[in-house]
């Protein structure tokens, strides 16, 4: 006799936005109707959805946006350690994206117009309160820090390239997008 | 005389012709110090080359400058020899004296201080050039007497003489350097055989390239030889490379040195065989010391009537003429040397066709090592019978090392093909040695269980560079400084050799700061096996060979320096908030990254 | 057809006409073989090394090796198409490549060349590289962030528009770049035309037309209608 299949454990999802615009998180909400049969395979952990703050053991982690500041790295890590799966979200996760435009220009440059030569905010100076991550020299991808194991470019990546990904990975199939899923814009 | 009156006369010597652009735009260097835009528009416009082209040329070479450089420019030889020896320190020392940062030029612009890739001064290290002059064995008394002849502006020409002394240090002769030949004896003889019988006696003598791939010179020679000239002007060429730019090899040095007259002698018996009125020798920038005494060796060989026309009363026709290189190892790549010979930025052709076929001006070009041209004056002289009886069955004849590193007699060692490493070791004085790398960063590197193996084309094929590394060297700073060496050297044309030298010094280096990972080894491993098959020329493809081998060989090396067993970050995270805290005056603990093992 | 002279790609028998680079019978085919520098109406360059292929189980370029009777090739097995996908991220990471803010996104070889072969990240180590943008003549825009030192332009200027305003110098990754044939080394002061061939063959977004951008709508751009692969470069007439 075939022993009984235990009916599949929910996978446990958690998922964070770093230096990004949360875009690649609307575009996880637009696959729609979609979402209510997702629920049925996971459940999430520490998630803008959820507003869990830190992240616990996971089957995946989901991290849209790059590094641009300590906290991102410490959020970073955190999921490194707690997820199975790590999944590079979009644009800004892959390559650092828009943020990483400030790279061809030196951190002290951009502190000193933003907080001292702008007159529009020059009250207070280069803010230095303990609370506030301090940003790094340059923009970093994820996988300058972390092992990541899945990437998903876009900006953001379509709701039918998220599907697609999630179902292929829940099922425990390597991700395989075809044309039209696949774009880097 | 002003400068657009001296640039006139250099250009007027050249005959306006752009493919003469690098002797153009060196000796109008050495005149102004620096090639300003405005020179490179007045040489474009005088040779009728486009702007952006001239441009190109003098952008590619190490040794032309586009910017204002200091009246003293000062290139410590960055090979591994020369670090073996002290030149880190010393460079150090010297910018600290000056006030310096290595590559920038003083704010007075008296004085840059920068390193060069190995200047071939290996076994009388560590050397440096200085106004493109080399000085040799310096010292740190040495470093501060030239700081104090730079700060006091005395022209090097000035500098003590004894500095300037370069040495052969040949340490062993066989049959090419104790040849007991005279001027014109081996080409007297080659004009008895006549063009055909020579080639004959080439072919049957077997004769490999000594530049290390070990080609068959009569094979070149009679594909050279059968070629049809092409256009209006057709003609064959013979090229004598004497771009020695591989780490640890100086033999060529040591024969232009002492036996030019072998060399020129080669050349032309090349050129009887092939059909060529023509030979052009391409001299390394690095030797622009030598440049006036083979001027005067030509010379005499012109008034012995060696050279010119009706050479020894016969109708045979040749001359030659030098070209200096300006510090690019591509161009030791035959094809890239005629790139550079045609005054374009030495980068190899796509072959086919071959340079014996479409070389030098695009007509059928014999490129030929210098040991492998003087040999061709043995087998002249006394025959292949008795050449062949040197050295091994598919190696015939004797190969000069170029031995440096750990060992009591560095210097010039020729052997029979067929000596084992062992044997040389021995004879160099080297003791605990636990490696030797042979034929340069792009040959192979040998530990202590492989030492009786032999020099030989079926065994070990070497250009001639033999690096001694005793047991107290760390062979991973070994490989570190041949990955610097490639990432410099890539002439930058195909991706892979381009993007992939760059990835492979940023791997090591990441190693060498204890930020490595056993993942960044896999990768070291990928991009070798990527950069070996798809790269455009023998640079690419051997560019990861020092790594390779080291990681097969001294593999605990690289194990020592890793940081974890996990994946480590790409940079130092603590230092990437360096910026935001000497803004902020922040340094509590949320302003650090804690140590990476605890995080 | 005369069977003699054919070989195999990917064991589809290709015809050739002596003298023809594999590349060349290939496109004639309407075989595609990945490559950036190469294209049908310039010489061959060679540089960029994506249309490596194995033949005879040698590695070699199909855009400089002629095709020769009977040979095998091997074009799309998963061990080179490996090797090209590294090649990208090389091309990517060595320069600044952000395509959401490209105009030449949906139309660019690079990007198109990625997406079939499933580049899903740069991979290596970002090099985020300073590079000049030239915006100094009235019509056309450079940006060479974007540039894959392909040499199109090089040929182009040369070969069609005989105005020799672009050549490919330097040397090594930070030094290779392409040089401008004027003393100030801006776009204006050379004899460029919007209207040269050189200004519409840029594979990437380096060479871009000004005052036109974005112009044709996500999912009707070159590369949202069939991937690379299908489209397939013929020669100008």
């Amino acid at each position: 006799m075939n022993a009984p299949i235990a009916p599949p454990r929910k996978l446990r999802v958690a998922t964070a936005s770093l230096a990004g615009c949360f875009g690649c998180h609307m575009s996880i909400l637009d696959i729609d109707e979609r979402i209510l049969k997702l629920l049925d395979l996971i459940e999430f952990d520490r998630s803008p959805l959820t507003d869990i703050k830190h992240c616990g053991p996971c089957d995946l982690g989901i991290i849209e946006g790059g590094l641009c500041n300590a906290e991102n790295v410490h959020v970073l890590r955190e999921f490194r350690k707690n997820c199975k799966i790590l999944l590079a979200l979009g644009a800004c996760a892959i390559n650092g994206g828009l943020p990483a435009q400030r790279n061809h220009l030196d951190l002290r440059d951009v502190l000193e117009e933003v907080y001292q030569t702008e007159y529009l905010v020059t009250h207070g100076g280069i803010p230095n309160d303990p609370e506030l991550p301090l940003p790094l020299n340059k923009v970093h991808p994820l996988h300058e820090v972390v092992k990541v194991d899945y990437f998903l470019p876009g900006c953001p990546p379509p709701a039918d390239a998220i599907w697609k990904l999630l179902t292929d990975l829940l099922a425990g199939r390597t991700p395989n997008l075809g044309h039209g899923l696949l774009h880097y814009d | 005389m002003s400068e657009t009156d001296l640039i006139d006369a250099v250009l007027d010597r050249h005959r306006r012709d752009g493919t003469r652009l690098m002797q153009i735009l060196r000796e109008i260097q050495e005149q102004l110090g620096w090639l300003s835009p405005a020179t490179l528009t007045a040489i474009a416009g005088a040779i009728a080359w486009p702007r952006a082209k001239v441009e190109g040329t003098a952008d590619f070479y190490s040794f032309f400058y586009t910017r204002p450089m200091g009246r003293f420019r000062v290139l410590w030889s960055d090979n591994i020899t020369d670090r073996m020896l002290g030149s880190s320190d010393l460079m150090s020392a010297m910018c600290k004296k000056l006030w310096l940062e290595p590559g920038r030029v003083s704010e007075d612009g008296l004085v840059s201080v920068d390193t060069t890739s190995c200047t071939g001064m290996c076994d009388q290290g560590p050397a440096l050039l200085v106004n493109s002059r080399a000085v040799t064995r310096m010292t740190q008394a040495r470093v501060g007497e030239m700081v104090s002849l730079i700060r006091s502006e005395t022209p090097v020409a000035e500098w003590p003489a004894e500095w300037f002394a370069i040495e052969d240090n040949i340490r062993r002769k066989d049959i090419l350097l104790d040849h007991g030949l005279v001027p014109g004896q081996a080409l007297a003889a080659a004009l008895e055989r006549g063009p055909q019988g020579m080639l004959a006696e080439i072919k049957s003598a077997r004769l490999r390239g000594r530049g290390g791939a070990g080609f068959s010179t009569g094979q070149k020679w009679e594909a050279c030889r059968s070629a049809a000239g092409h256009g209006a002007d057709p003609a064959r060429y013979v090229v004598c490379n004497a771009d020695e730019g591989e780490p640890g090899t100086f033999k060529d040095r040591v024969l232009l040195n002492s036996y030019s007259s072998l060399v020129f002698e080669g050349m032309s018996i090349a050129g009887l065989v092939v059909g060529a009125k023509k030979g052009l020798l391409y001299l390394r920038g690095e030797y622009r010391y030598l440049l006036e005494p083979l001027q005067a060796a030509l010379e005499a060989r012109r008034r012995a009537n060696l050279l010119g026309s009706n050479i020894l009363g016969t109708a045979f026709e040749f001359d030659i003429e030098i070209h200096l290189g300006a510090g690019a190892y591509i161009c030791g790549e035959e094809s890239a040397l005629i790139e550079s010979l045609e005054g374009k930025p030495g980068r190899p052709r796509i072959r086919p066709p071959f340079p014996v076929t479409r070389g030098y001006l695009d007509q059928p070009t014999t490129v030929n090592n210098v040991e492998t041209l003087a040999a061709a004056c043995l087998i002249a002289t006394h025959g292949s019978d008795w050449y062949a009886a040197h050295g091994t069955e598919k190696s015939t004849g004797s190969k000069i090392l170029s031995v440096s590193g750990d060992c009591e007699r560095p210097g010039i060692y020729e052997y029979p093909y067929g000596t084992t490493v062992r044997q040389v070791l021995e004879d160099c004085g080297a003791s605990d040695y636990q490696a030797v790398q042979i034929s340069g960063p792009s040959g192979i590197c040998l530990a202590e269980a492989e030492f009786d193996r032999r020099i030989a084309f079926e065994d070990i094929p070497t250009a001639g560079a033999f690096m001694v590394f005793d047991e107290t060297r760390d062979m991973f700073e070994v490989a570190r400084n041949f990955a610097h060496f490639f990432a410099h050297e890539s002439c930058g044309f195909c991706t892979p050799c381009r993007v992939g030298t760059t990835l492979v010094r940023n791997l090591m280096d990441k190693i060498a700061r204890k930020h490595g990972s056993p993942y960044d080894i896999d990768e070291l491993f990928k991009l070798h096996r990527l950069l070996q098959g798809a790269s455009h020329c023998g640079l690419g493809n051997s560019a990861c060979n020092p790594v390779f081998d080291t990681l097969n060989k001294f593999r605990p090396a690289y194990e020592h320096r890793l940081m974890s067993l996990n994946y480590e970050p790409a940079f130092d995270l603590d230092a990437a908030l360096s910026q935001a805290r000497q803004m902020t005056g922040r340094d509590d603990a949320g302003a650090h990254f804690p140590d990476e093992a605890e995080a | 057809m005369n069977a003699t002279t054919t070989f195999h790609l990917d064991g589809e028998e290709i015809p050739f006409t002596p003298g023809q680079t594999i590349m060349q019978a290939a496109v004639a085919a309407g075989t595609y073989i990945p490559h950036l520098c190469w294209h049908p109406d310039f010489q061959v360059n060679g540089s960029c090394k994506l249309c490596t292929v194995k033949v005879n189980g040698r590695f070699g370029s199909s855009c400089t090796m002629e095709a020769q009777v009977g040979m095998e090739v091997e074009n799309r097995t998963a061990e080179i198409d490996d090797k090209r996908r590294t090649l990208l991220q090389m091309l990517f990471v060595e320069g600044n490549h952000f395509c959401p803010s490209c105009e030449k996104s949906g139309d660019c070889s690079l990007q198109a060349t990625a997406y079939e072969l499933k580049m899903m990240s740069p991979h290596f180590d970002m090099f985020y590289p300073d590079r000049p943008v030239d915006a100094s003549h009235p019509d056309v825009l450079l940006d060479f962030n974007r540039c894959i030192m392909c040499g199109l332009c090089v040929a182009a200027s040369r070969d069609v528009d005989g105005k020799n305003v672009f050549y490919m110098g330097g040397r090594g990754l930070l030094g290779r770049r392409v040089h401008i044939s004027s003393e100030s080394g801006r776009l204006a002061d050379t004899g460029f035309a919007v209207t040269d061939r050189a200004a519409s063959i840029c594979p990437v977004g380096v060479i871009l037309p000004k005052r036109r951008g974005f112009a044709v709508p996500i999912g009707q751009r070159k590369y949202d209608l069939a991937p690379i692969s299908e489209q397939v470069k013929v020669k100008t007439p």
